[in-house]
């Protein structure tokens, strides 16, 4: 117990020397956003947004998980713009404005993309008209000249047992693997 | 030497190929028996030859030839046999050779069926084949030769080059950079094989599709014949498909298993178009309807193998797994356009002569809901393939770029999927033919108030969220409803035969491989479904950054840090590697390992999640980050309820595909007689 | 999909509109995703090739418009602060810049790609650079550019054509080098 108490403690005297060296290091350029980070935002606030974004670095990897240092460096500047208030609309707008449609994980629905949204509903749409055309038809064919083939069918494969154990033993042949 | 012996036989393959195309095409337009059967032996002969580049191929790479470019770019000496073998589809160049030879193993398989009730197609079959694999045999020989190597030239730059040109002295790397560190993964091993087996094997029921239409044979024939290349075909696929999840779940480090990428999809696309055909062959055999409607799914299937593998190596679309970019794209595009243009227009020249010879009777049929389900899977269809093109089509008109990501798809496919799993629930309770309100509502009641009582008992138990209630009372129907099924019939069974329950089970699974097999499909989709659910409705994860003996806290789980190793390994890694206790409830139950490896050789890192896995649900940890940040070490957890239901779906999935697949005992007889023929006659 | 027009059944034949709609609409699908593999082969800017003109909005707010600088020579430099080989080329073009700005015939810009205005800043600053740099607004830049990642750099001669493409770090040499036989052409 006290061996791990030792090395968190040479591990957190350790990190306060390199935090304090980093904070040296960045210095002027980054005082303001320092000190606004007071209220730190959590990492699940961050990743909340992060989850439905995309970074050009690694596509199609969601902003939240992808391990690249362009996308940590983009984390915190979201953490940085919640601690400031933004509101998650914003946030999204301002990445938009900076590095265009491609940052959100759909296309913005306006325009040439509303395609997207469009354009499965419609062919699904048309998909069912289709089927309720084919229906229509057949119901309509069936006094006409469904009744005798469809019974011969039916009786061939279900009801006479020899014929039955034809059919069976044809397939069987005919299946030939 | 091994070089240029695997190179000629890739040659002689190719040449091979194009002779079996043109003995097809002259046989059958002479009705030249000869000719047909002296294409059918180059076919079966292909086999053997690109076996032998295969074999070459992976001795230069077991043997650590690095003066071969390619076995400089994928493999490197840390790496350890398996891998090295593995590393025969790790690449470009590698896999396409891999993806022919299997193409001619199905082939080959092909060649030595019976065929003498269906000679007539044959020298279709032959040719459809052989073109398909005369242009992979093509792709590898022109653009992406696996055995190209380097050399010095005498002016001292390097050149790569198949022979040495005029002065050049082999130039041998120490070492090679080695396999993209992703793909070291074991599930590697077989994700890639299986995946391409399924796509290969598609081509044999199109062969036949393609036979049939030009041939005039409309009748069901060419179904029949290829029913069971099609189950082979489709459980390949699935089973591809199920362990790429597995791996991307154990070694992305995304907490999911399935992530919409382009990639995927391609993969997945001619899944849903091969399961909508399963289903609707079944109507033209029973009933002989939509005999046009069956082709067009094959012909698509078939299209959407190669517009799948043309996506994955083209460059067109940039993914994670994509191959880089290479000149094989505008061929690859030109392939698609010729088959998938030819086969429509060879489809239309035989529109009348495919007439439904019955009709519907009911709406509430079989046949009617099997045409519902294709429905709902060219709409799921739709959505893939919209949602992978559109990005392309927004930078032609726009310019920019977008991302069409896992909400646009999982928002649009959800409640075809559920329609989906609903009509799992009802159709296998219609009968072929004529099925009324009256005789499905007989056979639905019991189960259908079972789930309901399933769904309250949930409720009561404390789950509100209208769509967690929707998709168990789906999934507890489907599951009822089949398990019904079995129940009824061995009931019925062991009431006419005395039988026991048992004995009556596998009798009835075996005299009905097809439809119990299906069943057991079912139940293995219905558990997927319940892991699906689990981690689609009620994933939960946190995040962050804690010192050493600081805790995260998510759910009933807490996890407690230990320590951080960091250290190299002897396969040219380095390693940064946590050791965390988990507590569910406060009571110890277990130690996870969440890692970051480095890869020297290709500077890749790669997270490998620490999983700790019951049937009730995964606690998954990620090491986000252990270096930035001056607070301690970050980590992602997730709690992942249910997960494990999707392997044990995917498990019963291909064990029930297995069941209806399998030949039957009369079958294989006369496939052993044409084996032995053949070797009497190659002899 | 066009496929969709098809599970039609029943005895008549099918019209030649829809045959000639499904093939219409096939054909186009396959004419766009032509198009988009076209354009993915397209690779960046050739050499030789006429750069269109393009606004840099810099970190001070200032906008320049390629445009205004017709006829004379442009270094266009991609860069991010997450990219190790950036490091390495920045000081080196700030020592060209400072070679070549008092003369007014060559323009630097640096286009800050994927990056957070923060750690930007903090790379420009670090480096000392002071010629125009700015952010990629939308990626329109590095889009039209075509660029394959970071560190990239771009010259433009007096015509306005491309004439030198350097694809990861480049040096101080490298850039004098071409600059030099630029400034010599006439336009």
């Amino acid at each position: 117990m006290s061996g791990i108490g030792l090395r968190k403690l040479r591990f957190s005297w350790q990190y306060l020397v390199w935090g304090v060296l980093l904070v040296l290091m960045v210095g002027g350029a980054m005082v303001q956003s320092v000190r606004a980070q007071q209220p730190t935002p959590s990492d699940d606030e961050v990743n909340a947004i992060a989850k439905t974004m995309y970074c050009p670095v690694c596509e199609n990897v969601p902003l939240d998980v992808c391990p690249t240092q362009a996308c940590a460096q983009w984390r915190e500047l979201i953490r940085q713009k919640l601690a400031e208030g933004w509101t998650e609309q914003q946030i999204k707008d301002y990445f938009v404005a900076q590095y265009g449609d491609r940052v959100l994980g759909e296309p913005p629905r306006r325009g040439l993309h509303w395609l997207v949204y469009v354009l499965p509903p419609l062919s699904f749409l048309a998909g069912v008209l289709i089927l309720v055309n084919v229906f229509r038809n057949m119901r309509r064919a069936k006094p006409v000249i469904a009744s005798p083939d469809s019974k011969v069918k039916a009786s061939s494969s279900w009801d006479d047992p020899y014929a039955q154990q034809l059919e069976e033993e044809l397939r069987r042949r005919e299946r030939g693997e | 030497m091994v070089a240029e012996i695997g190179f000629g036989a890739l040659i002689v393959a190719f040449v091979v190929s194009i002779y079996g195309i043109l003995a097809g095409l002259y046989g059958a337009r002479r009705h030249a028996e000869p000719w047909l059967e002296s294409g059918r032996r180059a076919m079966l002969l292909t086999w053997p030859l690109i076996t032998l580049s295969v074999v070459c191929l992976v001795a230069l790479l077991v043997g650590g030839h690095y003066e071969v470019q390619y076995v400089y770019n994928v493999s490197s000496r840390f790496m350890p046999l398996y891998l090295r073998i593995t590393a025969l589809w790790g690449g470009q160049a590698g896999s396409l050779v891999f993806w022919s030879w299997l193409m001619a193993a199905f082939a080959a398989a092909a060649t030595l069926r019976k065929w003498d009730r269906d000679r007539e197609f044959l020298p279709w079959v032959i040719v459809v084949t052989l073109v398909t694999l005369a242009f992979f045999l093509g792709l590898v020989i022109f653009v992406e030769n696996p055995f190209v190597r380097f050399w010095q030239m005498p002016d001292g730059r390097q050149a790569v080059a198949m022979f040495a040109p005029r002065g050049a002295t082999p130039l041998v790397p120490m070492d090679g950079r080695g396999l993209n560190p992703l793909l070291r993964h074991p599930g590697m091993i077989l994700h890639p094989p299986m995946l391409y087996l399924g796509f290969v094997s598609f081509v044999i029921p199109y062969a036949f599709g393609v036979a049939a239409l030009v041939t005039g044979r409309t009748d069901d024939r060419w179904i029949r014949i290829t029913r069971r290349w099609t189950l082979v075909a489709w459980l390949f696929l699935s089973l591809g498909l199920i362990l790429g999840s597995r791996w991307a779940y154990d070694v992305l480090g995304w907490g999911g298993y399935w992530g919409w990428d382009p990639v995927e999809i391609a993969a997945f696309m001619p899944w849903l178009s091969g399961t909508a055909f399963l289903h609707s062959v079944m109507i033209q055999e029973k009933r002989g309807l939509f005999k046009r409607w069956n082709m067009i799914l094959i012909i698509l299937t078939y299209a959407l193998v190669i517009f799948g593998t043309f996506l994955t190596r083209s460059g067109v679309l940039s993914s994670v797994h994509a191959f880089a970019q290479s000149a094989i794209g505008p061929l690859f595009f030109g392939f698609i356009a010729f088959t998938f243009i030819g086969s429509m227009g060879l489809l239309l020249y035989r529109w009348n002569d495919l007439r439904s010879e019955g009709v519907m009777t009911s709406l509430l049929s079989r046949e009617a809901l099997f045409l519902l389900n294709n429905l709902l899977f060219m709409g799921i269809l739709v959505v893939c393939f919209w949602g992978v093109i559109y990005p392309l089509i927004s930078e032609i008109f726009t310019g920019q770029k977008v991302t069409v990501g896992p909400s646009y798809y999982e928002r649009s496919t959800a409640p075809l999927f559920a329609a989906l799993l609903l009509l799992m629930g009802i159709a296998p309770l219609s009968a072929w033919g004529h099925s009324t309100l009256k005789t499905l509502g007989r056979a639905l009641w019991k189960p259908l108030i079972a789930s309901i009582v399933v769904v309250i008992g949930l409720w009561v138990g404390g789950i509100r969220a209208w769509s967690a209630l929707l998709a168990f009372w789906l999934v507890a129907l489907v599951s009822l409803v089949t398990l019904y099924e079995y129940y009824r019939a061995v009931v019925a069974r062991h009431r006419r035969t005395g039988e026991n329950y048992l004995r009556a089970l596998w009798n009835l699974a075996g005299r009905n491989r097809r439809r119990y097999g299906g069943y057991i499909i079912h139940l293995g989709v219905v558990l997927m479904a319940l892991g699906i659910i689990g981690i689609e409705l009620f994933q939960t994860e946190t995040q962050g950054t804690v010192q050493p003996g600081g805790s995260l806290r998510l759910g009933d789980y807490t996890m407690l840090f230990q320590r951080l190793d960091v250290f190299d390994t002897q396969d040219g890694r380095n390693v940064a590697r946590a050791v965390v206790s988990v507590f569910k409830n406060d009571r110890y139950v277990g130690e996870l390992h969440p890692r970051r490896d480095f890869f020297y050789d290709s500077q890749q890192t790669m997270t490998i999640p620490g999983v700790r896995s019951t049937m009730e649900d995964d606690f998954y940890v990620i090491l986000v980050d252990w270096q930035s940040s001056a607070q301690g070490i970050t980590f992602k957890i997730y709690h992942n309820p249910l997960v494990n239901w999707l392997w044990v779906g995917g498990l019963v999935f291909i064990l029930g595909t297995l069941v209806a697949a399998w030949p039957d005992r009369e079958a294989e007889s006369p496939r052993a007689r044409a084996a032995q023929t053949l070797a009497v006659q190659g002899a | 999909m066009s496929t969709d027009s098809q599970p039609n059944t029943g005895s008549r034949s099918l019209s030649p509109v829809i045959i000639a709609i499904s093939f219409v609409v096939l054909i186009g699908f396959l004419y766009l995703i032509g198009q988009g593999l076209r354009r993915a082969y397209a690779g960046p800017i050739t050499i030789g090739q006429k750069v269109p003109a393009f606004e840099l909005t810099t970190f001070e707010g200032e906008v320049i418009h390629t445009a205004d600088w017709q006829g004379k020579v442009i270094v266009v430099n991609f860069w991010a602060s997450w990219c190790k080989p950036c490091e390495q080329e920045a000081v080196d073009l700030e020592r060209a810049w400072q070679r070549y700005h008092l003369g007014g015939e060559v323009l630097f810009l640096g286009v800050n790609y994927v990056d957070t205005e923060p750690e930007a800043r903090a790379f420009v600053a670090k480096f000392g650079l002071t010629y125009p740099n700015g952010p990629d607004l939308r990626t329109k830049i590095s889009q039209m550019f075509r660029i394959q990642g970071v560190p990239e750099t771009y010259i433009i001669d007096r015509s306005g054509r491309l004439a030198f493409v350097k694809k990861g770090p480049t040096t101080l040499n490298e850039i004098s080098g071409v600059v030099d036989r630029l400034l010599a052409q006439t336009p």
